[in-house]
């Protein structure tokens, strides 16, 4: 009994202190927590009031509007397949050319790299990440679509297959692809860089220690701890390619269609609601638009959860003295 | 040695040498677009900048930006007004009470929140304030970017005052000093310098968001006369000269987007100036 007394003295403490404030304390805590429940609601929000406006929508199309591709809203005619569709797309094409780059950056920064540029090219990535889309979308536009139209496309074109055909503008799948990867790369590579470096640095020790060079270490022993913060780290990137607006919006091509080519222009949802939605005519239009935002609300939602649920875990993986530290409430004995 | 063990070993030495020299390689095309964006960025904007581009509005034949240079900073400065002490109280409070289910269900709406595209927080402002408004307005824009900052400013405040060890809240609390000073006083001013420097963070983000201001700043292509006036950004009129054909218009973007650019990028020098001048202090 005293023996559990000494060991919880904030209970305690926590009581004594409720004595010192009064009136003022309790003031405090329901302004934080008003601000707490404002951020709470604010999500609710976000999801009721989207689904609020696509309601007109929902009801009038039905299944249809996600399974049919056909968008005309000069008939009234709403099916989001065709975005679905786009970003999907170019969200997986972003992701298969960033992410091996991005995980190179993240051991280099841990592992590989020489020490003295860890930090230069880690502030570099950062900078990567701070450059605006609708910058990144102004270059894409006007310099990487025009390179893909006389250079990389016509060379692709003479590959052939089913991928690299049909009319070549420059703007389409393939830039917007080519534009999201770049943009991942810093989210991909930050975030596994921190997810890598919560490894134990005894287990890299001991791995060194066995005559492991610094790749077998990575290879056999960080790698296969950190697997699965890493594993997030490419769906926090995944999430961020399909909410990605801008810089796709400027190079898709704007047109509704699912083709197998990459150079065919596409759409993506949130380039469809950026295009679309300043200038909804009819009521129905607007609802929706709104409704595909609803859709593109509930992917990232889902994407960006499980996620995060996997980067904190494979920190738990790690001590960290932080995490250890005892908490108001959780105790400290003496 | 035998032949196997020998080949084993020289696969060994090889990776050795290729895996560094590989993720080198990562490091170079990884960085090789933001030099190509930063050459063209920089280049041809410098070439259309002008004394008109700081001094006139869109509008006018020859013009330049200041109408949008100004709704940017507006927009800012009002977002920032609304965003970040709402994020501080909401991180402060989380901080705080850390074990209450009401802190758990927000810290984990913020990280939902902050993952949730901007686009939609766009089409929300306009379903709550530009409809009822029934007109887009600078208010609304800065609405919008102060529900993108908000979550950011939480977890940031949150972050950094869980970080402040518990001994200084108990010897707070031991002299007498009631719960919200303790907050507000030790607490707060302790984790202060990472906070300022994660607020000005999330106004760097923020000032490059344009998704967001579409359809609830909108665009005008003079100043806005009050708050409750469309009102241009930068961000939204590079856009709009990107969706063009038009060649002047484009050299007009390049000069915003170098101004744009360089605004972001002062603002996260200043914030890890803050952090580095806080590690080495």
């Amino acid at each position: 009994m005293t023996q559990r007394a000494l060991s919880t003295p904030p209970r305690s403490l926590r009581l004594s202190v409720e004595g010192n404030g009064g009136s003022a304390d309790r003031t405090f805590g329901a302004i934080g927590a008003g601000a707490a429940g404002a951020l709470g609601l604010v999500l609710i929000g976000v999801a009721a009031s989207v689904a609020r406006v696509a309601w007109p929508s929902i009801e009038a199309t039905g299944l249809s509007f996600v399974t049919t591709s056909a968008w005309d809203p000069s008939r009234d005619v709403y099916g989001a397949l065709a975005f679905a569709y786009g970003t999907l797309v170019t969200s997986f094409i972003a992701l298969a050319l960033a992410v091996p780059v991005a995980l190179g950056v993240a051991v280099f920064l841990t592992d590989l790299g020489p020490r003295r540029f860890q930090r230069p090219v880690s502030s570099l990535v950062e900078l990567l990440a701070a450059v605006p889309s609708v910058v990144y979308g102004l270059w894409a536009a006007l310099v990487l679509a025009p390179l893909l139209r006389t250079t990389v496309q016509p060379a692709l074109a003479r590959v052939g297959g089913p991928l690299f055909r049909g009319p070549n503008v420059g703007f389409g799948v393939l830039c917007a692809s080519l534009v999201l990867a770049i943009m991942l790369l810093p989210t991909i590579a930050s975030v596994s860089r921190d997810v890598l470096r919560a490894v134990p640095a005894e287990l890299r020790e001991g791995a060194l220690a066995l005559g492991a060079t610094p790749w077998d270490a990575l290879r056999l022993v960080v790698f296969p701890h950190a697997r699965r913060g890493v594993f997030g780290a490419v769906l926090l990137g995944f999430g961020r390619a399909v909410g990605e607006t801008m810089a796709v919006a400027a190079v898709v091509g704007s047109r509704a269609d699912i083709s197998p080519s990459l150079f065919a222009p596409g759409y993506t949802m949130s380039s469809v609601i950026a295009n679309e939605f300043p200038a909804a005519s009819s009521e129905l239009h607007v609802a929706a638009l709104a409704e595909v935002g609803l859709l593109l609300f509930v992917v990232t939602v889902a994407f960006n959860v499980a996620a995060r649920v996997l980067v904190a875990r494979s920190r738990e993986g790690a001590p960290r003295w932080r995490e250890a530290a005892p908490r108001p409430g959780a105790g400290e004995a003496a | 040695m035998t032949p196997e063990l020998e080949s084993a070993y020289r696969g060994r030495k090889l990776a050795a040498r290729v895996a560094p020299a590989a993720s080198g390689a990562a490091v170079v095309l990884a960085l090789l677009p933001l030099f190509a964006v930063f050459a063209y960025v920089a280049s041809h904007g410098a070439r259309a900048l002008s004394l008109t581009f700081f001094t006139e509005p869109v509008g006018v034949r020859g013009a330049g930006m200041a109408n949008a240079i100004f709704g940017t900073i507006e927009l800012v400065v009002l977002a920032s007004a609304m965003g970040i002490p709402l994020g501080i109280a909401a991180g402060l409070y989380l901080a705080e009470y850390a074990s209450t289910p009401l802190a758990r269900a927000v810290r984990f709406s913020a990280d939902v929140l902050a993952g949730v595209p901007s686009i939609l927080v766009g089409v929300v402002v306009y379903a709550v304030v530009v409809v009822r408004m029934k007109q887009f307005s600078a208010l609304a824009g800065a609405a919008a970017l102060a529900v993108v900052m908000l979550p950011l400013v939480t977890r940031t405040t949150d972050e950094l005052a869980r970080a402040v060890p518990d001994s200084l809240r108990e010897a707070a609390l031991a002299l007498g000093a009631p719960r919200w000073r303790t907050a507000l006083f030790v607490v707060l001013r302790t984790a202060a310098p990472g906070i300022r420097s994660g607020c000005l963070l999330a106004v760097a983000r923020v000032s490059g968001e344009t998704a967001p201001l579409l359809f609830t700043a909108y665009n005008n292509r003079f100043f806005n006369e009050s708050l409750l006036d469309p009102t241009s950004t930068l961000q939204v009129q590079i856009f709009t000269y990107t969706m063009t054909p038009n060649d002047d218009w484009h050299a007009q973007a390049w000069a915003a987007a170098l101004v744009l650019v360089t605004l972001v990028i002062v603002l996260n020098v200043l914030a890890r100036r803050l952090v580095a001048e806080e590690e080495s202090g």
